[in-house]
């Protein structure tokens, strides 16, 4: 699984690389981009995702001790969280939508910007639009434990699967973990 | 049948993982304050750094790193390396040809 992981690191790692390229070369364009997100929805959907990993974390410690209960328990609320995390972000999409911040054709910006600022809103959808469909991706896997929670095939500790869904769902909180600051808070002081 | 996981076996005690949890909020907080103040340049090194610290406890604690095996921390260090590998020589190349530094356009004469 961990092998997997870096395989992931280093996915992102690209779109990262590209981030810190563009972001070097147009400082001023990016800091007017970030401007147009939304801290409090983004410190909420922090704060969130976090408290979906600490649940994870739960569920796995239930799924090492044989709770079958705990270990239901445990993931159903972190799709929870995990749902409100994608509910959040959506109305942060449409929210885009209606500003017309979505790089095309009817994308409005400062003037001076307009061209640089689509870079960082396409960067902006690329990654969070990734990272949200790996949640997805995520949750799905935990729909799957639910199943073998509750028929019995998690148990006499055998609990790999919850572990190795567990190491996916704590990459990808570490994932927003760096996209939160980059993406949300450029030059935030000015 | 221990045989059957991989996984570290050592149980963590619930109250790091809420000890964990209440850190990685607070720094969630801190990181946001950071942004609002006027630090020049030393801003996204402090949100980067915060950043990493967050990810280092998520990986040591959360995802049991601390008390995993030698060749999974070789693994994961191998797969940062890589990464550092990228960042490296990426903006090795970008950063020292003329098209523009930090925002200000070269005059090439």
């Amino acid at each position: 699984m961990w092998v997997f992981l870096l395989t992931e690191i280093l996915f992102f790692g690209g779109l990262f690389i590209v981030y810190t390229v563009y972001r070097v070369w147009y400082p001023e364009a990016f800091t007017a981009a970030s401007h147009h997100l939304d801290i409090p929805l983004g410190t909420v959907n922090t704060a969130v995702l976090i408290g979906s990993s600490l649940t994870m974390a739960l569920a796995v410690h239930a799924a090492q001790l044989n709770s079958r209960k705990g270990i239901i328990v445990f993931i159903a609320l972190t799709m929870v969280l995990g749902s409100v995390f994608l509910g959040i972000k959506g109305i942060e999409y449409s929210h885009k939508f209606h500003e017309h911040l979505i790089p095309g054709p009817h994308f409005a910006f400062e003037p001076q910007f307009v061209r640089q600022a689509q870079i960082f809103f396409s960067l902006y959808f690329m990654m969070t639009g990734l990272h949200a469909l790996h949640m997805i991706i995520g949750m799905g896997l935990m729909i799957w434990m639910l199943i073998w929670a509750y028929n019995g095939t998690l148990g006499d500790g055998y609990y790999s699967p919850v572990e190795i869904v567990g190491l996916y769902w704590h990459f990808v909180d570490i994932v927003w973990i760096f996209l939160f600051p980059l993406l949300y808070l450029i030059g935030r002081h000015g | 049948m221990a045989e059957q996981h991989h996984g570290s076996d050592h149980v963590v005690p619930t109250r790091i993982y809420y000890g964990i949890f209440a850190i990685l909020l607070i720094l969630t907080g801190v990181t946001v304050a950071a942004a609002y103040i006027d630090l020049g340049r030393m801003n996204t090194v402090v949100a980067l750094a915060i950043a990493c610290f967050k990810a280092l406890i998520v990986v040591l604690y959360f995802m049991h790193m601390k008390y995993s095996t030698r060749v999974i921390k070789l693994t994961v260090i191998a797969g940062l390396y890589w990464m550092g590998i990228i960042f490296a020589l990426t903006l090795g190349d970008y950063l020292t040809r003329a098209w523009g530094t930090f925002g200000q356009q070269i005059t090439l004469r």
